[in-house]
């Protein structure tokens, strides 16, 4: 029996992890197409901006792997998939047998229409940690002292707190008219535009950049609106996608994402898959989509794992979420916070200053929270929402200062304190 | 695997687990030195809830299935192989708040250090009996054995 | 008029060093005398409110704070101490009849400290409770005066009498009765695992049973008293004996009385009457005005528990007292309960509580002879309460001639109580004589538990050893025995009475 796990994410390494409860002796096969084998892709903008470094990138060590005995084939690109032989085929001719197959390859950067681009330097994605090496080298080769960001948001903002950390003065434009669009509500939005703005960083929005000219490396750009920025260093983050071309003739379902059910399972026997590249259940509105985010990427692994090795997991469906903290503002948004009343939800918004609170509901079930400046106790809304308690009795409570357990349902309370705390997993 | 247990029916409000979780993250026992002379106190890792007739202290439930774990992106979140108890270590920590968001307890903390990391409880591993645990003077917490 | 202004009783002293500002202090005085003034970042406390419960002092986490009595000197007089000049004002403030809680606290009621015993020395040797068997079980009950025996042969005998019902207690104490309503069901709860873990028994007291309760059966005894609260057939049979009270020492003659905002949705339940109602128990159970009329009430209670529970009368130590517990024997009772002047209760009048009654080492003394007088001690035990505060105590009374002792107050200070004597306000800072929940939940009765019992266990080991060192080895040798007491500092009547000689006397 050997399993093989292609990506080496978070989902790809939770998985190895649940194998390896369960199955000691099989193979693993860890295939990946990344040099450097379990670092933390969302680190790689902390590392620019000097806020950690190199040696804690890897949020699973080598110990790790060694410890589960786990074989690895790094710099391995895979670009086929024979189902009915159960081969791999990898981007350097070679041939992965497999019986148990987990596909993990998360996502990759989306690149819009622009004039230009091609065969410029200075212009990078920034969702690895090459990319990370890339621009930082680039920017210290070439003394860089100012950025243009393309799209307003995580990893745009993440990116430009990065630069802005290494004393760059950074544009971020952003095609809709506020940042954060789909994270945050305006209020918020605007709470982490004016913070960024304080420290400096310049903000254009409903705008977006629709030629680059240079001669073998960037000097300007145009926006749409017709204005005209000099500058040697463009990151474009408007955006990933499922990492799932490879797949195309396999015959594995594909829409956006691969298609899984709640255990992971594709449409295909014995070939798995999790994390950023699959598309599942949104707890919230049922829709089936792709939640590209780390947490989803860990419980689906672990669930694929399991049920890579037989025993039996199922994964409910997830819900979006983030947490961030730019320019001093820490801030946090789960579920869907862009629902507004005329639609038939509740909104509920707590004030004061630079913090604001704001929660979203239906049918007296919180649907979505957004906390910004106090995020003290945020989880206690992100389980609320997980285990879709009725809030009717304790609604005026929500958004009190002290809010916590006290106003809970004691049943529901004493489950929670003295019962095993089991959310995402059954 | 051990587990604070918290029992509600006991918990008098007065808070000596605060203040010795305190002291215990200091790393002291003599709470008028600590209070006298150390600048800025860290927060308490645990939290004592009221309203009306209901008290309790809540700290980390040490899940089997810890959210926490699962959002961590730095793997500063980690389960102690010896101790089976939920620790994150604060040089690995870059202050995402992932955990702050994911946790439904809602007990782990931004550090008011200005260091950016994560606190929580640990269950005074390093320490023994957990403070807070070992100062209630009703025994409303109490650390128990939980798993295999 | 205006209000007198009175000095405070007590007086808190902080040691603003040592003070953290935790204040723990703040939250949890009931009294409300400790609060923080947050512009000068200190904590105070109005004096004045503090009633010397000792709670703050014992959960300050700094030993910032010393609780200490307010030496309130007046000109030194013979008659006036500042307790009497204080009484005086209140009452001419408020025209009312004084209150208070605990026992009777004035130091001319105590005798056992008077009393002094013996221990073997060459002529009889004394016995190790550590190596050799020591027996302090007790049973309480009616004892038959003869028992008729079937021998069918030499190695078989049957035992032809059905031999009465007997209460067996691995310690002679058991814990007084003491109402739920009076005190806190988590106090109740406590002495109710402690009497079952140390195998003996804890009294319901006048207010019906809680049905948290009703598990412990096996080691509880249920009170019957004027009020008839919670009192019906399922509540007789509930516990391992029954117990009528007439009387209790703290209060001889007059009756209780809890008010209706003490009357709670549980204790309405208990007690079978509407919530917020006072709970009155008349001075008198109306139905009894003579001995005869008692015989009625426990032959119709040994009727209703089909003769299986023995059924024990309670009164206070008065002035007749050895004369109507022969009464009491006569009427059928299977124990009777005595409890003197130094008995605990939850409210009483102080001029009561100070003044009327006896001091049960006196009591003992003479319902014990006169019993043996008539030939009848072995119809009845003979269980004392009032003032049972250590296991000397305890000793003493069974030599004067109890059978077992009752602990009310000493049960309390096992569990936190420190003797502020308020506990008519119901606040107590313990969690013991209050029924606000918040307060309640302060007294954890697994530790309420342990304590008690410990205290218990402590008693054994102690009642062993003083018991080995007079050269007994079972307490039944004890009792009534009062050759092994002397007394120190008594006049010759008293000693006459005590039935004991003066320290010094040979055999
Ligand atoms: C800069 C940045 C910041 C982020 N910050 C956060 C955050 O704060 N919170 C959060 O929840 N999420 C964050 N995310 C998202 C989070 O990183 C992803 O959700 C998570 O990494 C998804 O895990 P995964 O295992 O599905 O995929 P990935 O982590 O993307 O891993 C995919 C793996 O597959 C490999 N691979 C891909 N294609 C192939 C192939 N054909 N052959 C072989 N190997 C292949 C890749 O090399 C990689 O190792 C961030 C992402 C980025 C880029
Ligand atoms: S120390 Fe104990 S009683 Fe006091 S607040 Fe904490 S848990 Fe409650
Ligand atoms: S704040 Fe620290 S411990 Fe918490 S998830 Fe982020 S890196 Fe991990």
């Amino acid at each position: 029996m050997r399993y093989v796990i292609v990506g080496s994410g978070p989902a790809g390494l939770s998985a190895i992890e649940s194998i390896r409860e369960v199955d000691r002796d099989n193979e693993v096969l860890l295939v990946t197409a990344e040099k450097y084998v379990g670092y933390s892709k969302p680190l790689i903008t902390y590392l620019l901006g000097k806020m950690t470094e190199k040696s804690k990138m890897f949020y699973r060590t080598e110990e790790f792997l060694k410890e589960n005995d786990v074989s690895i084939l790094p710099e391995t690109k895979i670009t086929g998939l024979a189902t009915e032989d159960k081969l791999l085929f990898a981007e350097n001719g070679e041939k992965i047998e497999y019986d148990k197959l987990l596909i993990a390859t998360g996502g990759r950067p989306f690149i819009s229409e622009i004039e230009g681009l091609k065969g410029q330097d200075g212009i990078f994605t920034f969702t690895t940690w090459e990319d990370e090496e890339k621009v930082e080298n680039y920017i210290k080769e070439n003394k860089i002292e100012d950025a243009i960001v393309l799209g307003g948001g995580l990893i745009g903002l993440k990116t430009t707190e990065a630069l802005m950390k290494l004393g760059l003065k950074v544009t971020i434009i952003e095609l809709s008219d506020r940042i954060l669009s789909v994270t945050f509500d305006r209020k918020a939005s605007e709470i982490i535009t004016r913070a960024l703005k304080k420290e400096g960083c310049e903000v254009i929005t409903g705008d977006t950049v629709v030629r680059v000219k240079g001669k073998k490396r960037i000097s300007k750009i145009t926006l749409k609106s017709g204005k005209e920025i000099n500058t040697q260093l463009l990151i474009i983050a408007i955006g990933v996608k499922p990492n799932v071309e490879f797949l195309e003739d396999s015959g594995i379902d594909i829409n956006r994402g691969i298609v899984v059910n709640e255990k992971m399972e594709t449409s295909v026997n014995d070939v798995y898959a999790a994390g950023d590249c699959t598309e599942f259940l949104d707890l919230i509105d049922g829709q089936r989509k792709t939640i590209a985010i780390w947490p989803v990427a860990v419980s689906q692994g672990k669930v694929a794992g399991y049920n890579m090795v037989g025993k039996d997991s199922k994964y409910p469906g997830g819900i979006p979420m983030n947490s961030v903290e730019l320019a001093g503002v820490p801030t946090v948004s789960v579920g869907h916070t862009n629902l507004i009343e005329e639609n038939g939800f509740e909104v509920l918004t707590f004030e004061n200053k630079d913090t604001y609170k704001k929660i979203v509901l239906k049918d007296n079930k919180i649907v979505g929270a957004i906390l910004v400046n106090n995020i003290d106790r945020a989880g206690i809304y992100t389980g609320l929402i997980l285990q879709r308690i009725d809030v009717s009795s304790f609604k005026n409570k929500l958004l009190d200062e002290n809010f916590g357990f006290v106003y809970l349902p004691r049943e529901f309370r004493k489950m929670m304190l003295e019962g095993d705390v089991k959310v995402w997993l059954e | 695997m051990k587990r604070i247990l918290v029992r509600e029916e006991y918990c008098i409000g007065c808070k000596l687990c605060e203040i010795n979780c305190v002291a215990a993250q200091v790393g002291s026992s003599n709470l008028i030195k600590i209070y006298r002379y150390v600048p800025e106190l860290p927060e308490p890792n645990l939290i004592v809830e009221e309203d009306e007739y209901t008290t309790f202290a809540i700290q980390c439930r040490n899940c089997d299935d810890p959210m926490c774990l699962k959002a961590c992106i730095t793997g500063a979140m980690h389960r102690d192989s010896f101790t089976g108890a939920i620790r994150v270590d604060k040089e690995r920590c870059v202050g995402c708040w992932m955990c702050v968001m994911a946790c439904p307890i809602g007990v782990i903390k931004r550090t008011n250090d200005g260091k950016k990391a994560a606190s929580k409880c640990e269950l005074c591993v390093d320490r023994g009996t957990p403070a807070c645990v070992e100062n209630c003077p009703n025994e409303a917490l109490v650390l128990i054995e939980v798993g295999e | 008029m205006a209000k007198t202004r009175t000095p405070p009783e007590f007086i808190l002293e902080r040691d603003d060093y040592k003070c953290i500002r935790c204040l723990v202090c703040v939250r949890v005085c009931s009294y409300g005398a400790n609060f923080y003034d947050e512009k000068e970042n200190r904590v105070y406390t109005e004096n004045s409110k503090c009633v010397g419960c000792h709670f703050c002092e014992a959960v300050c986490p700094t030993e910032a704070i010393t609780v200490k009595r307010n030496k309130f000197d007046i000109k030194p007089s013979a008659h006036w101490t500042s307790e009497e000049l204080f009484d005086v004002i209140k009452q001419a403030e408020t025209g009312g009849i004084l209150l208070t809680s605990m026992g009777n606290d004035k130091p001319q009621f105590n005798y056992f400290d008077r009393l002094v015993l013996n221990a073997s020395q060459v002529t009889n040797p004394s016995i190790d409770p550590l190596r050799e068997p020591m027996e302090i079980r007790t049973y309480l009950g009616k004892k038959d005066a003869y028992l008729e025996i079937f021998e069918e042969n030499e190695s078989q005998v049957i035992l032809k009498t059905e031999v009465s019902q007997q209460l067996k207690l691995e310690i002679p104490v058991m814990f007084s009765a003491m109402s739920y309503g009076s005190i806190s069901l988590n106090a109740i709860k406590s002495l109710a695992r402690a009497a079952e873990t140390m195998g003996t028994f804890f009294n319901t007291g006048e207010g019906g049973l809680h049905k948290d309760l009703k598990r412990f059966g096996k080691n509880m005894i249920v009170q019957c008293a004027s009020g008839r609260f919670g009192v019906d057939i399922d509540y007789l049979n509930s516990g391992a004996a029954v117990e009528i009270k007439i009387g209790q020492g703290a209060k001889p003659g007059i009756g209780g009385h809890l008010p209706g905002e003490k009357v709670t949705e549980a204790i309405s339940e208990t007690r079978m009457i509407p919530v917020g109602t006072d709970a009155i128990s008349p001075a008198p159970h109306h139905d009894i005005y003579s001995i005869e009329d008692l015989r009625q009430l426990i032959f119709a209670i040994k009727e209703a528990t089909r003769y299986k529970k023995p059924v024990g009368v309670k009164i206070a130590a008065v002035h007749n007292v050895a004369a109507i517990a022969s009464g009491i024997v006569r009427a059928g009772a299977d124990f009777v309960t005595i409890d003197g002047i130094r008995g605990g209760t939850g409210a009483t009048p102080k001029i009561t509580r100070d003044h009327v009654g006896i001091p049960i080492e006196f009591a003992i003394a003479v319902v014990d002879q006169r019993l043996r007088e008539e030939g009848i001690r072995h119809m009845a035990s003979v269980v004392v309460a009032g003032g049972i505060r250590k296991s000397a105590d305890v000793v003493k009374a069974i030599a004067l001639g109890a059978d077992a002792v009752y602990i009310g107050t000493t049960a309390l200070v096992s569990l936190g109580c420190h003797l502020c004597q308020r506990c008519y306000l119901g606040k107590c800072n313990w969690g013991i004589a209050t029924q606000d929940p918040k307060l309640v939940k302060r007294l954890n009765p697994e530790i309420g538990a342990r304590r008690a019992s410990n205290l218990l266990k402590a008693w054994t080991l102690e009642i062993k050893e003083i018991l080995g060192g007079m050269g007994i080895n079972a307490i039944e040798s004890l009792r009534g025995n009062r050759e092994v007491l002397r007394g120190v500092g008594l006049n010759e009547r008293e000693l006459q009475i005590l039935g004991i000689k003066a320290a010094g006397e040979a055999w």
